[in-house]
């Protein structure tokens, strides 16, 4: 088979653009343009998925953060006094999942809570269920990339971002958190938060940051947004800022309050209302931001493209090595778990 | 998918709609995802058949407003071939890297039945890198250069008939591959009446045959009216010019011809608008997710298929996969070190046999030593016999001269009076 088909003459690749072609001049217009909005459109319409854990001791106020930050009841926790909210023997995690839209952009936002986390006397390993769930999300979504016929849109649940709630204390991290941190930053976007922060006054929020990077530094944990994933120069200088200011002392609050003739988040206390929106009470904003209004498919992206392609690598060699065995069909998840 | 289609799917899966007492932000959704896709650039391969001569390249550089390469190839290519070549273009802020493949020698030959084969193959091979990439376990499939077809333009040459037989068959067996949109190239040859004649025609003949043309997508609402019009206006009757005339007041592309000048952009007088429009700036998008969530994965299953894969029960995927997976590559390693020893083998041979020519050599050289030094033996032995024989020679002679001089002696020594006579006699005589 001479020659019909050109497997292209060295200075004829369509992988290499010839370096005499790049950045051809167009004469005019053409309209290429046009598929940016092409692409809007279509993203429009098929909507977005996000997927959001939120992991910290039970009383740390996860679940009103997560109600502030989507500014609606994600979950549906009664804060009235007098409900004894249970604390589960070990970790547990429930997912809500709703749908929002806003000026036509729709959201399937699912959100983990991780209630029992740290609350036992003996909390050994009790990130293991937390990680056997994300790692579960990756399985599934594997899972549906093997299939022979595959569906056009493969459902995405996995963990997009997981928000750690690291209590007030001003001191330092705790072991519970350096272990919890080291390992879950591994497998998924780890965003550290202060909880709670109305506790801490200015100056103590700074050092209790600075000690936190210092530790996180130490520790060789990578939080969210990772130095190693910046893409360009102007990525890495805005990036730089988020982490200087990382983790980010937030307070969250659902009800609305009168300041200055305005309703305004906040909590009320005797001294004064800590007004959540406003970036010189709490870091909220910030958080905010970043989670929703910038970062978002960037915490997206790199869930796909790092730490999904991590895991599959790791999966598809080790079945090569398991594969062998005489236990055929699903292997444990646990078995499998444990490797990981 | 219709946006109801939306929420009634995601309120399929259990979920409430909620509502939001505030603005929350995700709206900037839409724009943080194509700030990305500006960051990372696209990516758009389109492919060109149609007969030598017929216009493709120039149409490729009347579309994108550039002058791309432009190698006039000759008629007598013995067989089909495709060339590739990627252009960078930048338009704003967004760069498109375009790959323009041109059938090269297309309908050329005497015996065409092989036309259409090195095209299939062509496309087939960009996907078959596209899915090795997607199998790989390291993979970086976004960084990845897209080399798969997402649109080929057919040139129809405008006879005013029917679909050439090759035309048909082509067609009918790329377009399950990629989106096909015929053109009517030079349309400038044919009348206007004709043209409509011609364009029923024409689908009519690709309907009737089953060729699945690319329609342009009617589901959403901004673009489907006009799409629809468009479908309408399939083929495409297109001219195609990069020289510029004045025309009123404005410079045009057009071409001149003594009975009046064609002009490119007019849609009276061609479609060639229509075309840009619908491929460039209406459905690029659209035509690359079809090549993506369609063909490629029409193609993927085929493979897998054929390479023994199955979707067995669902407990039984990811390890049967990477079974299955395995035998292959244990299969594969197996040849690999076949082949490795093959080489190995003739490696060997061939030093051997090299070994073996040198020998030759050699004793060839030593054979030839030997004879010259036997030669040079019997000279030398011969000049030795002659020097022998002349000193013998030379022996006798000085005895032989040794002996006439003693007897001249003695002559001279008995008889002096009898010389001076003679000599006396001598001078008389003289």
């Amino acid at each position: 088979m001479e020659g019909e088909l050109v497997q292209p003459a060295p200075e004829e690749t369509p992988r290499d653009a010839n370096p005499a072609n790049v950045g051809l001049e167009l004469f005019g217009y053409v309209g290429i343009e046009a598929v940016l909005d092409q692409m809007r459109i279509k993203t429009m319409k098929t909507g977005f998925e996000f997927n959001l854990m939120v992991v910290g001791q039970s009383g740390l106020g996860k679940s009103t953060m997560v109600n502030t930050l989507f500014k609606s009841k994600v979950s549906r926790k009664p804060t009235g006094p007098g409900y004894e909210e249970r604390i589960p023997k070990t970790v547990q995690l429930q997912s809500i999942t709703h749908v929002i839209e806003e000026k036509g952009v729709k959201m399937k936002l699912t959100v983990t809570d991780t209630p029992g986390f740290g609350d036992q006397i003996n909390n050994e390993n009790c990130w293991d269920p937390i990680i056997k769930y994300i790692n579960e999300q990756y399985e599934k979504y594997l899972r549906e990339e093997i299939l022979i016929s595959r569906k056009r849109k493969i459902p995405d649940t996995r963990v997009h971002s997981c928000v750690y709630f690291v209590p007030p204390t001003g001191h330092w991290l705790r072991p519970l958190d350096l272990e919890f941190m080291r390992r879950l930053s591994k497998i998924v976007n780890m965003v550290p938060v202060i909880a709670k922060a109305d506790t801490l006054t200015l100056e103590e929020r700074a050092e209790f940051k600075k000690r936190i990077q210092k530790d996180l530094k130490a520790h060789g944990i990578s939080v969210y947004p990772q130095e190693d994933f910046d893409d360009n120069s102007d990525d890495r200088i805005l990036n730089n800022k988020i982490r200087d200011k990382m983790p980010f002392a937030v307070v969250g609050a659902d009800k609305e309050h009168q300041v200055n003739g305005k309703r305004i988040l906040g909590r009320k206390t005797k001294w004064g209302i800590i007004e959540v929106e406003n970036p010189a009470h709490c870091e909220f904003p910030l958080l905010r931001d970043l989670l929703i209004r910038s970062h978002l498919q960037d915490l997206k992206d790199i869930t796909h493209n790092v730490h999904y392609e991590s895991y599959r690598m790791q999966r598809l060699n080790e079945s090569n090595r398991l594969a062998l065995s005489p236990i055929n069909g699903l292997l444990g998840k646990d078995e499998v778990e444990s490797d990981l | 998918m219709a946006s109801s289609e939306v929420t009634r799917q995601l309120q399929n899966d259990n979920c409430r709609p909620l509502s939001l007492s505030g603005h929350v932000g995700f709206d900037s959704l839409p724009d943080q995802l194509v700030n990305k896709s500006i960051n990372q650039g696209f990516c758009f391969n389109i492919l060109c058949i149609g007969e030598t001569g017929i216009g493709k390249s120039t149409l490729i550089d009347t579309l994108f407003n550039t002058s791309f390469d432009d190698r006039v190839s000759t008629h007598f290519q013995p067989n089909v071939r495709l060339r590739a070549q990627t252009y960078e273009l930048q338009e704003s802020n967004v760069r498109l890297k375009l790959t323009i493949v041109n059938t090269v020698g297309f309908g050329d030959q005497i015996n065409k039945e092989d036309s259409y084969q090195p095209i299939v193959d062509y496309i087939d091979a960009q996907f078959e890198a596209y899915l090795q990439e997607e199998l790989k376990i390291k993979r970086s499939l976004y960084n990845y250069h897209d080399t798969r077809i997402h649109v080929c333009l057919y040139f129809i040459s405008p006879t005013g008939h029917s679909l050439k037989t090759l035309d048909l068959l082509t067609m009918k067996n790329l377009d399950s591959k990629m989106n096909i949109i015929p053109v009517i190239a030079k349309a400038d040859t044919i009348s206007k009446t004709e043209l409509q004649k011609f364009k029923i025609k024409l689908m009519s003949e690709l309907v009737s045959n089953g060729v699945q043309i690319y329609q342009f997508p009617t589901d959403d609402e901004t673009i489907s009216k006009i799409n629809a019009t468009m479908n309408g206006h399939l083929p495409f009757a297109v001219v195609g010019s990069m020289e510029e005339m004045k025309v009123g007041n404005k410079m045009v592309k057009a071409r001149q011809y003594p009975w009046g000048i064609v002009q490119v952009e007019n849609e009276n007088h061609c479609d060639f608008v229509k075309l840009r429009e619908m491929l460039i700036c209406t459905n690029m998008e659209d035509l690359r997710e079809q090549t993506h969530a369609r063909h490629y994965e029409l193609y993927r299953r085929c493979k897998l298929e054929e390479m023994g894969f199955r979707d067995t029960g669902p407990e039984n995927k990811p390890v049967s996969l990477q079974e299955t997976y395995e035998a292959k590559r244990h299969e594969f390693f197996g040849e690999l070190q076949r082949k490795e020893e093959e080489m190995r083998q003739m490696f060997v041979q061939r030093v051997k046999e090299k070994e073996a020519i040198l020998k030759e050599a050699e004793r060839e050289l030593q054979a030839k030593f030997e004879h010259l030094k036997r030669l040079h033996q019997e000279e030398r032995m011969k000049l030795e016999e002659k020097r022998k024989l002349l000193e013998d020679d030379m022996i006798a002679f000085n005895k032989r001269k040794a002996a006439t001089e003693l007897l001249q002696a003695q002559a001279f020594a008995s008889t002096p009076s009898v010389t001076l006579k003679k000599d006396k006699d001598r001078k008389n005589f003289m």
